[in-house]
């Protein structure tokens, strides 16, 4: 059909959202935008789902994705927290001052 | 196909005129409505009774000096009322007004779209408009704005679960999420509306969903972060005419949004009270032709003087109103429309009420009261609700 | 027309997802990642998954997004500054990721080249009554461990940030 979509555009959009991601997650140095970076990665794999459930005509992939979104949500609560409680110890958001383990 | 797109087109349109001009006399009602309590007149000089007030004020508010601080985030300064404005619009998109209607040969619905997830839509819209608040407070750079838009998007977004578990009991009991089957499965009669029906009548969830409204618009009782900064600044401190103007609409419009919800939800929708052949299509004609002789009494006996000739204009209109009223063509959708419009008119006026009555609530009190009360009980709500339904079927 | 709609919100997802990446100001990254959910949103309408795109509108970014905006504002976050970086990682970076990049959408293109294609209506499985069913049926011990899960992060955020009120 010509005003149609090929699925291999879908996963090639959720490829390049998670290559964005991964490279925040690996370049960047501030916690909060290295935590966002995983948030987007999460949201890439959720259109994967939701995208390879279309393509098997399935409602799974719908149900995998809303637990992906659930326990992101866990995650989110329970980080942010914990970054709360790294600031106030540590008085920088910089991952790369958060280093007294090393060695 | 593209008769579809010419008739959403003009129901865009229609609908987004009517909009407007009911945000701007929504206005002019509450003025009117909490001067009348506080024993004063009200706008009174603009216009007959003050009606020319609103458009006083919308060339007052297009004209004024549109100033941009310097020390402003310049992007999420001028996003965030973009964002308020447009989530506050977009939620009327879903809202059925009436049955289906011919026009001109096309069969059409009251309503711009009717999605299958209309009640999630509405969810949805209304949590992306805390981010309207939020980042005004923060773009300001100003301490006062950054903790009003602190506190007003914390107190937007713990509101929104007791909503949230207020709107599902009465979702079980209709079976949909779309707005539109949920009024008709409420069709019939006061004793079929959801507030009435079902194995649980939706007394507890109604009172629920109005007290988070009233949370949700930041409207007194709960309106400390936009109040007590009045005093002193507020979230919206840096903001002048048109942006300003465009934050008090779209609080304008959410009260509007929310009373529409809580009409199709829990009041039945445009549904009469009782059923047509019982004579209820009268009842429109009937308040109509009473407040023209109430308006023609009072215009013989004029408290001013210039009520003397207002007074029986208006009259002779509110009779030609109830004359249209009684025409047999346009009742299919003039009297549904009217009832829809009444019911949410009653809730807007309760909202004005409560404006001028009841005082604040300080802000811990706030939060306090919805976490620890409002939202067990909207639990428990929910978990009868549901008991009961799963009892019957 | 499907066309034109993936393309329009593939690029402002691509166009939000680099701002995310490359802004220094964490709330700038914040508001992108915003956007970025929101035409997420629509891609899953358009695969026919309506109730996963309300939920992803309403938890996603105006729930968690939101806990984010707050606590980028309570801890004054500032822009990044840009001490310590190694020049290794400057050189072998931005290629190793190209590299990475590339080799996903290759095999993309060799597992799934033409096979299925997607229009607005294709699926219609996704409503919340088909979601609902699965839920309660199929997927009954998830939903269960999930809550207890949820319930364990809210302890253990309440504890974690409660410390500081102290």
């Amino acid at each position: 059909m010509l005003a149609a979509v090929p699925i291999s555009w879908f996963l090639t959009l959720s490829a390049v959202l998670f290559a964005l991601g991964v490279a925040g997650f690996v370049f960047r140095r501030n916690i909060i935008t290295v935590f966002m970076s995983i948030e987007l990665m999460l949201n890439a794999v959720n259109l994967s789902f939701v995208t390879f459930s279309y393509h098997r005509q399935q409602v799974n992939g719908h149900l995998y994705a809303f637990f992906v979104m659930v326990v992101a949500a866990a995650e989110a609560a329970v980080g942010l927290a914990i970054i709360l409680t790294i600031f106030k110890n540590r008085g920088t958001l910089n991952i790369d001052d958060v280093d007294s383990m090393k060695n | 196909m593209d008769s579809f797109i010419v008739i959403s087109l003009i129901k865009v349109a229609v609908v987004f005129a009517v909009l407007l001009t009911t945000l701007a006399y929504l206005q002019w009602v509450e003025r009117k409505v909490i001067a009348h309590i506080q024993v004063r007149p009200g706008p009174y000089r603009v216009g007959p009774h003050g009606l020319l007030q609103p458009v006083a004020d919308i060339v007052k508010l297009l004209t004024k000096e549109d100033l941009v601080p310097t020390y402003v985030n310049k992007p999420l300064y001028l996003l965030a009322p973009f964002l308020a404005m447009t989530m506050a619009l977009l939620s009327i998109s879903v809202i059925p007004f009436g049955p289906q209607i011919q026009v001109a040969g096309y069969q059409t619905y009251m309503q711009l779209t009717d999605l299958n997830i209309g009640v999630l839509f509405v969810l949805a819209v209304s949590s992306m408009g805390v981010y309207g608040i939020a980042l005004a407070g923060w773009s300001s750079n100003n301490k006062y704005a950054l903790l009003g838009g602190l506190r007003s998007s914390a107190q937007m977004i713990s509101y929104e679960l007791p909503m949230s578990l207020a709107i599902a009991a009465p979702l079980l009991i209709s079976n949909t999420l779309s707005l539109r089957r949920l009024v008709e499965k409420q069709a019939g009669g006061i004793w079929n509306w959801n507030v009435l029906h079902g194995p649980f009548p939706q007394i507890v969830s109604f009172i629920i969903f109005l007290i988070a409204a009233f949370a949700e618009t930041n409207r007194i009782p709960f309106d400390l972060p936009e109040a007590e900064n009045e005093l002193v600044a507020g979230f919206h401190t840096e903001y002048s005419s048109m942006k300003f103007a465009s934050f008090f609409m779209s609080e304008y419009a959410n009260m509007i949004t929310v009373s529409c919800m809580a009409t199709l939800l829990f009041l039945g929708g445009w549904v009469a009270p009782w059923p047509a052949e019982y004579g209820s299509s009268y009842v429109p004609a009937a308040i109509f032709v009473l407040a023209g002789l109430v308006a023609l009494y009072h215009g013989f006996h004029p408290a001013r003087r210039r009520d003397g000739y207002t007074l029986p204009v208006f009259g002779v209109l509110f009779l030609i109103a109830a004359a249209v009223f009684l025409l047999p063509m346009v009742q299919s959708w003039l009297i549904p429309l009217f009832w829809f419009c009444a019911k949410t008119g009653g809730i807007l006026f309760g909202f004005m009420w409560i404006r001028g009555t009841l005082p604040r609530f300080r802000y811990d009190q706030l939060m306090g009261f919805t976490w620890k009360f409002l939202f067990p009980v909207a639990m428990l709500n929910l978990l009868v609700t549901g008991f009961l339904v799963a009892l019957r079927s | 027309m499907d066309v034109i709609l993936f393309l329009a919100f593939a690029i402002i997802a691509v166009v939000c997802a680099i701002n995310v990446v490359v802004q220094t100001h964490p709330i700038s990254s914040a508001v992108s990642l915003v956007g970025v959910m929101g035409s997420l949103a629509v891609l899953y309408l358009l695969l026919g998954a309506e109730f996963l795109a309300a939920a992803q509108v309403i938890v996603y970014a105006g729930a968690i997004m939101v806990l984010f905006v707050f606590v980028i504002m309570l801890l004054n976050a500032g822009a990044e500054s840009k001490k310590g970086r190694s020049f290794t990682a400057q050189l072998l970076g931005l290629p190793l990721w190209v590299a990475f990049l590339g080799l996903m959408a290759y095999f993309i293109q060799r597992l799934y080249p033409q096979s299925t294609r997607v229009h607005f209506g294709g699926f219609k499985g996704g409503g919340a009554a088909e979601i609902g069913h699965a839920l309660f049926t199929t997927f009954l011990l998830p939903f269960e461990v999930t809550s207890i899960l949820i319930l364990v992060a809210i302890l253990g955020a309440i504890v974690l940030a409660r410390k500081e009120m102290d």
